[in-house]
């Protein structure tokens, strides 16, 4: 068990799971937000365009837009997210990738998510918002959005814990994670592999089974009643 | 009547499930007619090595394997080739779902602890794979350059012990490795050179790709099987000699890794180790 974790730098590679599944999270609820307001806003164009992200992105494998990132954007497309010349060039760049692939992917389940909120609110909120003479904008904002993300607690929660596990896809482009611990030490120390298993498999309880508790006392105690 | 129908569905339910059991189970015995089969592991995704393509096995130790199975008295037609990937080896000896795993499959001391190996069969070693115009001519070239690797290999370990200063990218298969390099993004790739010039002998990179300088390691590739199997291990060290001594081994090696490829004349061809 010692072994495992001062071998193989577990803590940190916990650590860069942690931050990819925060980060991913803030990034993607941003992302899914707007992309959600593309697709309730009136003007045609504007709808058209958050369905064909939603349309593309979601359920597309996470591993092929992974390494479309990776792929396309670095070594064809030349964008490069870090310091060409650093050391630490291929970890931040990665780690960046990594976390532009995520974002895009989860933002599709979190503009669906919203969208089942907003389908929860009775249409004549919005009908009665705009004829005292709100904006479109002010009536998301103050009528539509607030209530819509009360009533979209659950889904939102399950794409979150969805992203926790996702994180492990990551490994693909080499970010130090905790299934690219778990590659190394199938090859290093594969007499540790069956202890290695339930470690990284406590580890994942840990992180999602308290977000799943909390998320449901939240969600009962935010659902808007009516 | 209600009870009655969800009994029918749990039923249906775990009769479904005991059907899928039997599916994922291994049913070595189930092949039809022709005489027993031999199931071996072998790699399919490693130009030069062992590869894939539709239904065709091609690659150095796909012929080494196909070699040794018929000297065991196997015909090509009876062999089930088996996909194993490294980190799957171990397991697939283990449960017996192979009887030999040759798949680039260097002889340690720590894989010893589960596995036998007879061979070697061929000994590789570490080097370097870089453009055909890369000013990179070996180990102290790579100061400072971006060098690609697969996740849970030895590979970039060992280049760090002969040139500490470098950045390593690493991706989880080499078919990665040798995009990126073909795409300039990255100076050098390394692992065994027979991975290598599996590559640069590969129609899409040939011309585009060259190795680079000395090998800096030895790889002993062994075939693995069960612990403990002395018969088998014998049976197949004998196969392995034969190979040496009517020319195959050699022509094998033209055949698959390029004319190009110069292996390493002072312990190749080896002479395979006593079993235990």
């Amino acid at each position: 068990m010692n072994a495992l974790f001062s071998q193989f730098d577990l803590w940190s590679a916990f650590w860069m799971t942690i931050k990819l599944t925060v980060i991913g999270a803030i990034g993607s609820l941003i992302l899914g937000t707007l992309v959600a307001v593309l697709r309730l806003s009136p003007v045609r164009m504007l709808r058209a365009a958050g369905t064909a992200y939603v349309t593309v992105f979601r359920n597309t494998p996470l591993t092929l837009i992974v390494f479309a990132c990776s792929l396309v954007l670095w070594q064809t497309l030349g964008i490069t997210l870090a310091n060409d010349h650093s050391r630490d060039f291929f970890t931040v760049n990665n780690f960046r990738l990594a976390l532009v692939a995520l974002i895009v992917y989860h933002a599709s389940f979190v503009c669906e998510a919203l969208r089942s909120g907003v389908n929860t609110i009775p249409l004549g909120q919005a009908e009665a918002a705009r004829s005292i003479g709100l904006t479109f904008t002010q009536s998301l904002r103050e009528v539509v959005l607030p209530q819509a993300f009360r009533g979209a607690v659950t889904p939102l929660g399950n794409t979150l814990i969805a992203l926790t596990k996702n994180t492990t896809v990551v490994m693909t482009i080499g970010v130090a994670e905790l299934a690219y611990q778990l590659a190394r030490i199938n090859e290093f120390r594969s007499d540790l592999l069956n202890l290695a298993f339930a470690v990284m498999a406590m580890l994942f309880v840990i992180l999602t089974v308290p977000v799943g508790i909390f998320l449901n006392t939240f969600s009962k105690r935010l659902a808007v009643k009516r | 009547m209600h009870l009655r129908r969800s009994t029918v569905s749990i039923a249906i339910l775990a009769a479904a499930g005991l059907s899928l059991t039997a599916c994922g189970g291994s049913s070595g015995d189930s092949s039809s007619g022709s005489g027993d089969k031999i199931k071996i592991g072998t790699k399919f995704d490693q130009p030069g090595l062992g590869l894939k393509e539709g239904n065709k096995y091609t690659g150095f130790d796909v012929d080494v394997a196909t070699y040794v199975a018929g000297k065991m008295g196997y015909k090509p037609d009876q062999i089930e080739w088996v996909q194993a990937p490294s980190k799957q080896r171990e397991t697939l000896i283990k449960s017996g779902q192979v009887k030999l795993v040759v798949a680039s499959y260097s002889i340690t001391d720590d894989r010893k602890k589960e596995v036998s190996f007879a061979g070697p069969y061929f000994i590789a070693g570490q080097s370097l794979l870089v453009k055909a115009d890369s000013t990179i001519n070996g180990v102290k070239d790579v100061k400072g350059k971006k060098v690609c690797s697969v996740t849970g290999s030895t590979s970039v370990e060992n280049l760090k012990k002969e040139q500490p200063d470098l950045v390593p990218q690493k991706f989880d298969t080499y078919s990665k490795c040798a995009e990126a390099l073909s795409n300039g993004v990255i100076d050098a790739m390394t692992t065994d050179d027979t991975i290598l010039a599996g590559y640069a002998n590969q129609s899409a990179y040939k011309g585009k790709l060259k190795l680079a300088g000395d090998t800096f390691s030895e790889e002993n590739y062994g075939i693995g099987l069960k612990k403990g199997d002395t018969a088998t291990c014998e049976k197949v060290n004998t196969a392995i000699k034969d190979m040496v001594k009517d020319g195959t081994w050699e022509k094998l090696v033209k055949a698959d890794f390029g004319d190009s490829y110069e292996y390493n004349q002072k312990t190749n061809p080896p002479t395979p180790a006593t079993c235990s």
